[in-house]
């Protein structure tokens, strides 16, 4: 049996949009033929799991048995009870195989029996499936559709990252033909600038011109005008080689009559920090923002804990940016990246307040001037992220 | 009650727009925040005795003064 990677290769492509067919024509009629989907998505999740990965697919076949028990064991205590410490556990339980996924490598020196492709993704749906059975916002949950949405074939392996609410009301509605029609087109033109962003631009960054440009900067050491060229070479390539695959989710959630969320809206245009993390891997930074950010903020002030409303927003950005650093990986560039954009997003919000107090001038140049700016802070954080630098100079 | 959440607004936004245009985009206009949001929250718990948790907030359905005091007065 052969193995293949979500998005990797045409092949790929030849296979999922024949599989879709029979669907869409269902969908066009007005059905979900679920039987058919569920074959079809076990079968995609066989050809990414399975073959010489097939550890990779056990370790979820136990993730994913682990994590509904876990959400059907909470929900029943939270239909009686409401305990913050039971809540606490859960979610501890919740994203315990994640962190021991990402330590083992930093403790063993090797990688954990328990990883698969896309472990981080689905533990932050499931994250958000606890936190909002607390909020009594979920009050039951349906075991075959719980399993889909954890299992969504087409955002597997790196989101965008939808919600359980969300999801389970497009999966159990089936639009009219003319609103289907409309999104088989915006799946169309996401897939082709998908195809457009993934397999040339971020060839042409990352495969062609990243590591010649890299070459150059490390020959030179230090500081360099060639490091400078790898800073906007890796942007660009992170940028179209994520957005791509994100189009390219997202199409086939359209093809499939679910809306998953987008990921990117043009985020090197963003006229500050702030709205540019409303724009860059929005799925995982509405995430960061919903779960963690307001929670912290809604917990701190409720209970008092802080009476400076500015300091606790502060501490908030870098208990989120912190947490978003670490989850990326423990490595030095990696929590530097975060506090980066912890305290450029505190230095942004001091900047938005004075600007406000003094009524300074809002206008086309000073815009395009914040667009400057925030492009090359961004891109700057990129470069700490890469590990470049940690190769440059350690 | 929608003086109540138009005062809440105008304190929280520093502003009187929103008194001027109930259908104001408070997110893209940046009178509004994550932060202001949740002090939202706690001033319709504390003012008006309704409990909205955090789950139940999306944006795109608080987004306008109008729209808020429509969620406010479905929720009380």
């Amino acid at each position: 049996m052969p193995n293949l990677q979500p998005y990797q290769n045409p092949t790929y492509f030849v296979w999922l949009i024949g599989g879709l067919i029979p669907l869409m024509i269902g969908l066009l009629r007005g059905k979900r033929w679920r039987l058919y989907e569920t074959g079809l998505s076990l079968a995609f999740l066989l050809l990414t799991f399975g073959a010489e990965k097939y550890h990779q697919g056990l370790a979820l076949v136990a993730y994913v048995i682990f994590e509904v028990a876990l959400l059907y064991l909470y929900l029943h205590y939270r239909q009686k009870h409401n305990s913050g410490w039971i809540f606490t556990a859960a979610v501890a339980l919740a994203i315990a195989p994640l962190v021991m996924v990402k330590l083992t490598p930093f403790i063993f020196g090797k990688a954990s029996l328990l990883g698969f492709l896309g472990i981080s993704y689905l533990t932050f749906k499931v994250v958000g499936i606890v936190m909002e059975i607390r909020d009594g916002a979920i009050k039951e949950l349906k075991f075959f559709e719980l399993v889909h949405f954890i299992l969504f074939f087409p955002t597997i392996s790196s989101g965008p990252i939808d919600r359980y609410r969300r999801f389970l009301s497009d999966y159990q509605t089936v639009v009219s033909k003319d609103e289907y029609l409309e999104m088989l087109e915006k799946g169309v033109h996401n897939i082709f600038l998908g195809f457009l962003y993934k397999f040339i631009l971020a060839y042409l960054f990352g495969t062609v011109w990243l590591p010649q440009v890299g070459h150059l900067a490390l020959a030179h050491g230090g500081f360099s005008w060639w490091l400078v060229l790898y800073m906007y070479v890796y942007a660009m390539d992170l940028f179209f080689d994520f957005a791509g695959y994100s189009l390219f989710a997202v199409g086939i959630s359209y093809f499939m009559g679910v809306k998953t969320p987008i990921n990117f809206n043009k985020p090197f245009l963003a006229p500050n920090i702030k709205e540019f993390w409303n724009r860059w891997h929005m799925s995982l930074s509405f995430w960061f923002r919903d779960y963690i950010y307001m929670r912290f903020v809604f917990f701190v002030m409720k209970n008092k804990l802080l009476q400076d409303r500015i300091l606790i927003s502060q501490v908030g950005y870098l208990v989120l940016f912190l947490i978003m650093g670490f989850w990326h990986g423990l490595t030095w560039y990696y929590i530097v990246y975060g506090l980066y954009h912890a305290l450029a997003i505190i230095i942004c919000d001091m900047w938005l307040r004075f600007k406000k107090k003094h009524r300074l001038p809002h206008n086309k140049a000073t815009k395009a001037l914040g667009v400057v700016i925030t492009f090359n802070t961004v891109c700057l954080s990129f470069l700490i992220f890469s590990g470049f630098l940690d190769k440059l100079f350690f | 009650m929608q003086t109540t959440i138009l005062d809440i607004l105008e304190d929280l936004t520093a502003s009187d727009e929103v008194r001027n245009n109930l259908d104001l985009n408070l997110f893209e206009t940046g009178l509004l925040d994550s932060m202001a949001t949740v002090q939202l929250l706690l001033e319709l718990q504390s003012q008006c005795g309704i409990e909205v948790p955090v789950s139940e907030f999306d944006r795109s359905a608080w987004d306008t003064p109008n729209k808020i005091i429509k969620q406010v007065e479905r929720l009380s």
